[in-house]
């Protein structure tokens, strides 16, 4: 099963090498991995697409955890998240196609961010749904090119349970 | 006042209550060599060859319970090193490997013995570091005393650059460590420990399965005490033999592929078992879905991602094994009552059954050919009483060792377990030797294995390590020929050594003592004589060479399913077998 899993590393060189380096050193599995620093920049936040099942999504969790540089670990399909991926397309616009491709573009409610006679580049963000579907809808006027991020992804916050709470309190 | 890199080196090492470095030097560490040359705190030990330096390191560590410190130049030297780290990273041994590297503006550039040191290390160390900054120096060092030898323990490198060695800085060492991604847990969890308490009460057949982990935490009190009160047998693993006493009447011995009959018979019919730092190798558990089918499982190990790697376990305990187990034994203090010994009984008849069903045994005639088992057994019981380290390379004398070799403390046994590196043995004792200058050292080897490493005898002779070889010597590589003989159909391929060299010669020609023992009425006496003569012995002692190591759960296997003895059609063939041992023509042994 797919699991999203939130690092929180030390911002130093050779961190990458050494998540990666676990990752095919145990033989698991990244489906993308993304990583920027956090708003403390002494600390990066990776986002790692990987599956497996239980046993080995626990390994994951675990043997990150044991690495040195890792600060912290979460298993985002532990607890409702939002995830979020970008992808920048670049397609092939004959003269023709160039009104389909902005209606696309519209209907995604994807962005155009360069332009010229023959090619439109779009950058569209979404779940991986929405990147398939506009990827599938693209195709057929030719894609020239294509880059995507990986997956970002955040725990939601808890609703505030202020209101049942006070009902449960009248209860009792 | 400023130190020179290579200086606050010395200065860390020094704090670290290091005595002995273990080093060979090259271009780019020249500086800390000169200035180790111009102190007396340390003692350099020159060895011949870096993976020599890396296993001294070890021995020494497993030795002394104490991180092993050793030295190597850039590029080869490190390249050379590595074995030694991927054998310390898999045993959990305590290890801080400084590395030499080019120049920091050299980095990057293909530089004459460069390597990506750090690149190198990095999936067989527990942690490395590139010091790019003579400031750094000191607190980098005492992270990685700290990383090496807390939580489970492993090698650490500090790779540092040549200016950065000879780059001047203020020294100051700091007292403490703190590393955000890096707490160990020491107390177990109270409420797992509880029900740990509880299923030990409830447990008709339990079992004790200990490894190295019960060592390295100096928990063999602790255990010994949990053993006694409770009667419950224990099985230890290759790594945690001498951690409870060989010879008490609740060891089973060791378990796993060539464990005993009764420890892998107890491991499979237990209804409980109680593991404290062992990591369920698949040397011990030998066909997963099929161990220990009716047991629970309680795991007490520091390392997290040691529990439910290989096996489901139902009570887990993250904790350091020496607090764990004493808390466990203050419960269980209080909560075991009546006569343990009464209600186990029926679990150790069925034990003592199987220990006088299959007991280790071997065949020793007057006259014929010398079983190698027979040379360790007549090597423990010689020198039993004095306490002795031993070491051993990888292989059937390996297997033969631990059987036979009943240890009665913790920190005597000096073994490649996990990575099972053949050259591991002569090293390792040299460098429990040069931490214990006065204690009786031993190395049980085997003649394929001791050819690894061997270059070190003359660091011995120099350095003064007066360690004890006694090679098993049957001609081969003894346990692929096992295997070969088992699994091959009797095909030797590459592993017929021959007879050479001869290793009385060799030692001699290294300027140290050759003896050889051809026959068994004399084997006694040549031992006798190797343990008294003062510096280092090669004891080569022909042995029979088709001997098989007994019991054997072959890969995969079930660990109630072990292959007792040779299989007839082997037998016939062995009863027509002959090897000569062209340089003595008393040794010719016929079966």
């Amino acid at each position: 099963m797919e699991h999203i899993i939130s690092v929180t590393v030390e911002n130093k060189f050779g961190v990458l090498s050494r998540v990666a380096g676990l990752f095919s050193g145990r033989g698991f599995n990244i489906e993308s991995l993304s990583v920027a620093p956090t708003l403390d920049p002494s600390m990066s936040q990776m986002t790692i697409v990987t599956s497996g099942d239980e046993r080995i999504i626990e390994q994951i969790v675990k043997q990150l955890n044991k690495l040195i540089d890792v600060i912290k670990v979460v298993d985002l399909n532990e607890t409702e998240f939002v995830s979020r991926e970008t992808a920048i397309i670049k397609v092939h616009t004959k003269d023709a196609d160039r009104a389909e491709a902005l209606r696309i573009v519209d209907i995604f409610r994807a962005n155009v961010i360069d332009s010229t006679p023959s090619t439109y580049t779009i950058e569209v963000s979404g779940d991986p749904k929405k990147i398939e579907a506009i990827i599938n809808l693209l195709q057929p006027l030719g894609i020239k090119d294509l880059v995507r991020t990986g997956r970002v992804a955040v725990a939601r916050e808890p609703i505030r349970q202020a209101v049942t709470q006070t009902k449960k309190v009248a209860r009792e | 006042m400023k130190l020179s890199g290579a200086e606050i080196f010395i200065e860390c090492l020094k704090r670290e209550g290091v005595k002995t470095v273990f080093a060979l030097p090259g271009g780019v560490v020249l500086k800390i060599f000169d200035m180790l040359h111009q102190q007396k705190d340390l003692e350099v030990i020159l060895t011949r060859h870096e993976q020599g330096a890396g296993h001294m390191a070890e021995g020494y560590a497993k030795a002394t319970g104490k991180a092993g410190v050793c030295l190597v130049t850039s590029g080869p030297g490190m390249t050379n090193v590595i074995t030694a780290l991927a054998d310390a990273y898999m045993d959990s041994v305590p290890v801080v490997c400084f590395s030499g590297q080019v120049p920091t503006h050299l980095i990057g550039n293909d530089a004459f013995q460069e390597a990506d040191n750090v690149g190198l290390s990095r999936p067989c160390t527990k942690y490395n570091f590139l010091v790019k900054d003579v400031n750094d120096l000191a607190a980098t060092i005492k992270e990685a005393f700290y990383i090496a030898t807390t939580g489970r323990p492993g090698p650490v490198l500090v790779d540092i650059p040549k200016d950065v060695s000879q780059n001047m800085a203020e020294f100051a060492y700091p007292n403490s460590v703190s590393i955000r991604g890096y707490n160990p847990t020491y107390d177990g969890n109270k409420w797992q420990i509880k029900q740990a308490a509880d299923a030990i009460a409830k447990a008709k057949k339990p079992i004790l399965y200990v490894g190295g982990g019960v060592v390295f935490s100096g928990a063999s009190q602790e255990l010994l005490e949990l053993a006694e009160m409770t009667q419950i047998p224990v099985d230890m693993t290759l790594m945690g033999l001498g951690v409870f006493p060989g010879e008490h009447q609740l060891s089973l011995g060791m378990l796993g592929m060539h464990g005993t009959y009764q420890a892998n018979m107890a491991m499979h019919y237990s209804d409980l078992v109680i593991a404290v730092g062992a990591r369920f190798d698949d040397r011990v558990t030998g066909k997963v879905s099929e161990f220990c089918p009716h047991a629970k499982v309680i795991h007490i190990d520091i390392d997290p991602t040691s529990i439910r790697k290989n096996i489901h376990v139902d009570v887990p305990i993250v904790g350091d094994c020496k607090t764990v187990l004493r808390e466990l034994n203050q419960i269980l203090r209080a909560t075991v009552n009546g006569d343990q010994k009464d209600l186990r009984k029926p679990w150790w008849d069925q034990i003592h059954q199987w220990r006088q069903a299959h007991p280790l045994t071997y065949q020793q005639e007057k006259d014929g050919p010398i079983k190698p088992q027979h040379v360790v057994k007549r090597l423990y019981e010689l020198t039993r009483d004095r306490d002795p380290i031993v070491s051993t390379d990888v292989g059937q004398h390996q297997m033969w060792a631990a059987q036979y070799f009943k240890l009665a403390q913790p920190n005597r046994w000096l073994t490649s377990g996990g990575l099972g590196t053949m050259g591991f043995g002569f090293p390792a004792a040299m460098g429990a030797q040069a931490a214990f200058r006065d204690r009786l050292v031993l190395c049980i080897a085997g003649d394929g294995s001791v050819q690894m490493n061997m270059q070190e005898m003359a660091t011995a002779v120099v350095s003064k390590l007066p360690v004890k070889i006694i090679i098993l010597n049957n001609g081969f590589h003894g346990m692929v020929r096992q295997w070969q003989d088992l699994f091959y159909n009797g095909r030797y391929a590459s592993s017929d050594l021959g007879t050479t060299p001869d290793f009385v010669k060799l030692a001699e020609a290294y300027g140290a003592v050759g003896l050889r023992a051809n026959k068994v009425a004399m084997l006694d006496e040549v031992l006798k004589q190797a343990l008294a003569t003062e510096g280092p012995v090669i004891v080569d002692v022909p042995t029979y060479p088709y001997e098989n190591c007994y019991p054997m759960i072959p890969a995969g296997g079930c660990n109630h399913e072990m292959i007792l003895e040779d299989p007839p059609e082997l037998k016939k063939k062995q009863s027509g077998a002959q090897k000569v041992t062209p340089e003595d023509k008393d040794t010719v042994l016929t079966a």
